[in-house]
Formats: C-alpha cells, sequence, structure tokens
C-alpha cells in the first residue's frame, strides 16, 4: 500500500510537469530541456516564500508565474536571438540552477516545520488520523485534474488552435497573419509553467529542497509523453493529456520495480535513463513496423 | 494595385557564387487582373512571390500595395491581405488537425485568436456550404484529419482557407503542379471561380502554358530576372499556347537546356 501510495503521488507530481512537455515535445515539436531548470525554480520559489510564511496555496500561483517567466525566456533566446531550439533550452536550464541557488539561498533548504498545501491547521482542525495519509495523493490528484481540465480547455480555444498549428504547420501561421514565434513563446511559457508548478508541489510533499533534484527532469517528462502517447495512439476516446498522466504513472512504476530489484538508489537517474531508452527504442521499432507493413 | 519599384535582389551576397537575380526589376498590377507568370526554372518567378510576401528579405527597391509601402513589414503582416497556395498542398493545411479544425483557423484569419472557442458551432454550417463547393464529399468529413485526404483534397483546402477571409490578392505558387492532371484541371476550375467571385487580384505562376493563356488576363515570361513578355487585354487574347510555347523554347535555347 505504502508503495502504491509512493508511485501515485510521485506519479502525479511528474505527470503535472509531464503535461508541459507534452506541449512542447509533443504539440510544439520544440525539445526544450529548460524544465529541468523550471522544476526546481518552482520548487525554490516554494521553499523560499513559504519560510517567509507565506500561504502555501499562493506559491503554487508564484511558482507557475515564475515557470512561464522562464519559458518566455527560454522562447526569447530561441525567437529573438535565432538560437537552435535545443541550445536556448540549455542556456536557460543552466542559468536557472544558478538563480534557484540564489532564491533558495543554500543548496538545500528544510521547510519541514512550516505548512505547507499537505500539512497545515487548517487540515489538522477536521481530518480524522487514518485520513492523513491520504491527503497528499488526494491533493496532488486534484492539482493535476485542474491542470489537465484546464490545459484541455486551452487547446480548444483559439490560441490554443494557433498553438497546435504551429506544431503541425508554421507556414500556416503565418499565412493566418500570426507571428510563429510569439505562439511558441506562448506555448513555452505554459510548458515552463506547468513544470514550475510540479516542482513547487514536489518540494511541499518531501519537505526540502534541494538543487538537484531538477537533474533528470526532462527524461522524466519525455518518457511519461512518449510512453503515453504511444500506448494510446488507437484510442480514440483518450485524450492525450490523459494518455500522459497514465504515462507517468506507469514510468514511476517501472523505476520503482527496477528499485525495488535490489538497484541501490544511487542507481535512481541511471535506472531512469536505461529506461527511458528502452522506451524510445521500442516506440520507434513500433513506428517503424508499422511503415513497413 | 500592386506595384514592384526597381527591386533588387541578390543570391549569396559577398561570395564568389554572388547571383544578382532582379536589378532594376519594375512591375505594376492592377486591381482585378488575373497575372499568369511562365518561365524557366531559376528565372524568378518564385523569388518574385517570395519577395511580395515577405519570404525572403529584399536587398533593394519598394513594394507597395494599395498605395502602401510593404518592404519593411514582417511576412506575417503582409499576409492580412495576402494570401497564398502553395506547390505542395502540405503547406496549405495542418495534418494533424480535423478539417473542422481547420477551416476555423482559417475563419478567423485577420481575427484576434483568443481565449475564445475555437471553432464556432453557428459557422459549421456555412463551413459545409464552402465545402460542398468544392464537390469532393469533405462536407461529411468535417472530423477526419486532413492528413488522410489526398493531395488533390488537400489542395483544394487549401485554396478555400486562403481564400475564406477579406484578402486582396492570391498568390498562387504553381499550385497545380503537385496535382494529376485531372485534378489540377478541378483546382484550376476552381481557382478561377473564387477569383472572379471575390475579385481578387491574383498573381499565379504555373508551368502548364494552357492554364496561363486560359485563365491569365495577363500574361508575362520571365527569364533571368527580366520580364521578357508582358501581354495584356487585346493582345493577350490573340496569343496562343503554340506561340507562347515557341518564345519558351526559345529562351530555352539560348541558355542551352
Amino acid at each position: 500500500m505504502t508503495i502504491l501510495l509512493g508511485i501515485l503521488e510521485e506519479g502525479f507530481v511528474y505527470a503535472i510537469m509531464a503535461l508541459g512537455v507534452y506541449i512542447t515535445y509533443k504539440i510544439l515539436d520544440f525539445p526544450d530541456l529548460s524544465v529541468d531548470g523550471t522544476f526546481p525554480l518552482g520548487g525554490a520559489v516554494a521553499a523560499s516564500l513559504l519560510c517567509k510564511g507565506m500561504n502555501p496555496w499562493l506559491t503554487l500561483i508564484v511558482s507557475f508565474l515564475a515557470g512561464a517567466i522562464a519559458g518566455i525566456g527560454t522562447g526569447l533566446i530561441h525567437v529573438k536571438l535565432k538560437v537552435r531550439d535545443l541550445l536556448s533550452g540549455i542556456i536557460m536550464m543552466t542559468a536557472l540552477y544558478s538563480v534557484n541557488l540564489k532564491i533558495a539561498g543554500k543548496a538545500n533548504l528544510p521547510i519541514f516545520s512550516r505548512e505547507t498545501i499537505f500539512e497545515n491547521e487548517w487540515l489538522e482542525s477536521f481530518l480524522p488520523e487514518g485520513a492523513k495519509r491520504y491527503v497528499t495523493v488526494m491533493f496532488l490528484f486534484l492539482i493535476l485534474l485542474a491542470g489537465k481540465l484546464a490545459l484541455d480547455a486551452y487547446l480548444k480555444t483559439r490560441s490554443g488552435y494557433l498553438l497546435r498549428a504551429a506544431g503541425d504547420n508554421e507556414i500556416l501561421v503565418t499565412s493566418l497573419a500570426k507571428d510563429k514565434g510569439f505562439v511558441k513563446i506562448t506555448g513555452l511559457a505554459i510548458a515552463n509553467a506547468f513544470a514550475a508548478l510540479a516542482g513547487c508541489v514536489y518540494v511541499q510533499m518531501n519537505g526540502f529542497f534541494e538543487i538537484s533534484t531538477g537533474t533528470g527532469t526532462i527524461v522524466i517528462g519525455l518518457a511519461s509523453v512518449i510512453i503515453g502517447t504511444s500506448l494510446f495512439k488507437n484510442v480514440s476516446f483518450i485524450k492525450p493529456t490523459t494518455a500522459v498522466i497514465a504515462g507517468s504513472l506507469l514510468y514511476k512504476w517501472c523505476v520503482s520495480r527496477a528499485i525495488r530489484f535490489g538497484l541501490p538508489s544511487n542507481d535512481l537517474k541511471l535506472v531512469t535513463s536505461v529506461l527511458f531508452l528502452i522506451i524510445l527504442v521500442f516506440s520507434e521499432r513500433k513506428r517503424r513496423g508499422k511503415k513497413n507493413a | 494595385m500592386l506595384e514592384l519599384q526597381s527591386l533588387n535582389k541578390y543570391y549569396n551576397p559577398g561570395t564568389v557564387n554572388e547571383m544578382c537575380l532582379f536589378r532594376d526589376f519594375n512591375l505594376q498590377i492592377p486591381d482585378h487582373e488575373f497575372v499568369a507568370v511562365v518561365g524557366s526554372n531559376g528565372s524568378g518567378k518564385t523569388s518574385m512571390l517570395n519577395l511580395i510576401c515577405g519570404s525572403i528579405p529584399l536587398d533593394g527597391g519598394k513594394i507597395v500595395a494599395n498605395g502602401r509601402d510593404i518592404s519593411n513589414l514582417p511576412d506575417y503582416k503582409r499576409n492580412k491581405r495576402i494570401g497564398r497556395v502553395y506547390q505542395n498542398p502540405a503547406l496549405g493545411t495542418c495534418p494533424n488537425m480535423t478539417i473542422l479544425e481547420n477551416m476555423s483557423l482559417a475563419d478567423n484569419k485577420g481575427g484576434r485568436f483568443n481565449l475564445r472557442r475555437g471553432t464556432n458551432k453557428a459557422r459549421i454550417s456555412y463551413y459545409k456550404e464552402l465545402l460542398q463547393s468544392l464537390n469532393l464529399g469533405l462536407e461529411e468529413k468535417l472530423h477526419v484529419k486532413v492528413g488522410s485526404l489526398s493531395g488533390g483534397q488537400r489542395q483544394a483546402m487549401a485554396l478555400l482557407m486562403c481564400t475564406m477571409s477579406e484578402i486582396e490578392f492570391l498568390i498562387l505558387d504553381e499550385h497545380t503542379a503537385a496535382l494529376d492532371p485531372k485534378t489540377a484541371d478541378r483546382i484550376m476550375e476552381l481557382t478561377d471561380e473564387i477569383v472572379k467571385k471575390k475579385k481578387l487580384t491574383t498573381i499565379m505562376v504555373t508551368h502548364n502554358l494552357r492554364y496561363a493563356v486560359e485563365y491569365g488576363s495577363r500574361i508575362l515570361m520571365m527569364h533571368e530576372g527580366n520580364i521578357i513578355l508582358d501581354k495584356a487585354g487585346e493582345e493577350k487574347k490573340s496569343l496562343s499556347t503554340n506561340e507562347l510555347l515557341d518564345r519558351f523554347t526559345h529562351i530555352s535555347i539560348e541558355c542551352g537546356n
């Protein structure tokens, strides 16, 4: 039960970030590495604000905005300064490492004694003792659901249509008398806002901020997106956003299996990337196999 | 009225491969004219279209649309008044979006892409009507992704989409070249219908001399960045496909292909 709970909790948190990666990788076709910096950015913002005594729910909004600003930064580097997509992300990710340290003040900032969205007086006042272990997973699910529904709704707006068009056929966006650069920047802003929101929630769940939590975020995000969308490719009634969430849970389950097989937790990142590689190879094979058939 | 005033365009400036395509190139296109542009490969037809649309930078001169200098406007701003259909049918539509979504996008051209609903349900019957005019049965496939349509169907949609909003100029860049002869004929008829109905000022680049003679109200032949034949009105009416072909062969022999 504890293990399942752990998978759900981690899976939900990373699914929030994966929704962002879905926007950049699947919709915009932009391999955006800045999420490795914006995930901990959300965490750093949350931790430092919580230490200052801010309402934990407000930190979600501030982190979301901070992520959006970082995303806009990546977009501006790419669109205005004409740096290649991959490099723009790397530049932003690297720069954010220092920014995150500045915001948090140090590489490791505990917030155990502070109120978080999962642990606060208000909740303590009415929740029965037995329900407490489910509070985190419940709240995570609600935040994730809100994010997913908002994203689904956005993709059906005119602006959302344009975002999809930008990834599908840039030339058409220009033909529609719209600046494709601006559309890309919008997409990157939303994507990184989601990543930072995930980071903010992650820190509140764990009770501390750690500068290295961001490393490999993009791999987890990409893995979730690729597993989810390729598994449910032919199931038309499942929305891609739902598929991405399922992908995230499945991926976390795989990683936890691997760790339980006795791999030391120091090997976590190694497991993460090897799993990702396997998934990439398999989804590529599946695609090619279908083409040949 | 579209005016190209003493345009200059160089390729690879400052290198040994420097090539001057246009030097002091001038062209005036009055309203509602249907200009058919023919010419061999490398004669500057597509470059001219790209310069008008702002897809490539201009090295000198001015482009004036209805009295307004648009030379310094970025491409997407110029496109408010310009519709363009490309040779490649894939460029005019979004393959991963449905027919309905594509129509909605096109319908919103010139408007704001804000947080309002992407597809206006009240407009669906209008889209169906438009699609019906194509006679391709697309009105029954509103929720099909455009990527699964044939090249001809996509090109028909591209044509429809770029002429849905209030445009003044229609730019056709060999838009029938990638289609089979029958589909090409159909697309050409459609183009003519739309141009006449909407009274568009049209520039069509084509390698099909028959289309040029049949549909153009003015014919331009280009060669190495110059206009070597320009017939409109009565002069154009007396021009036959064979005469055009003779002239074409003549310039081809000159440059050895």
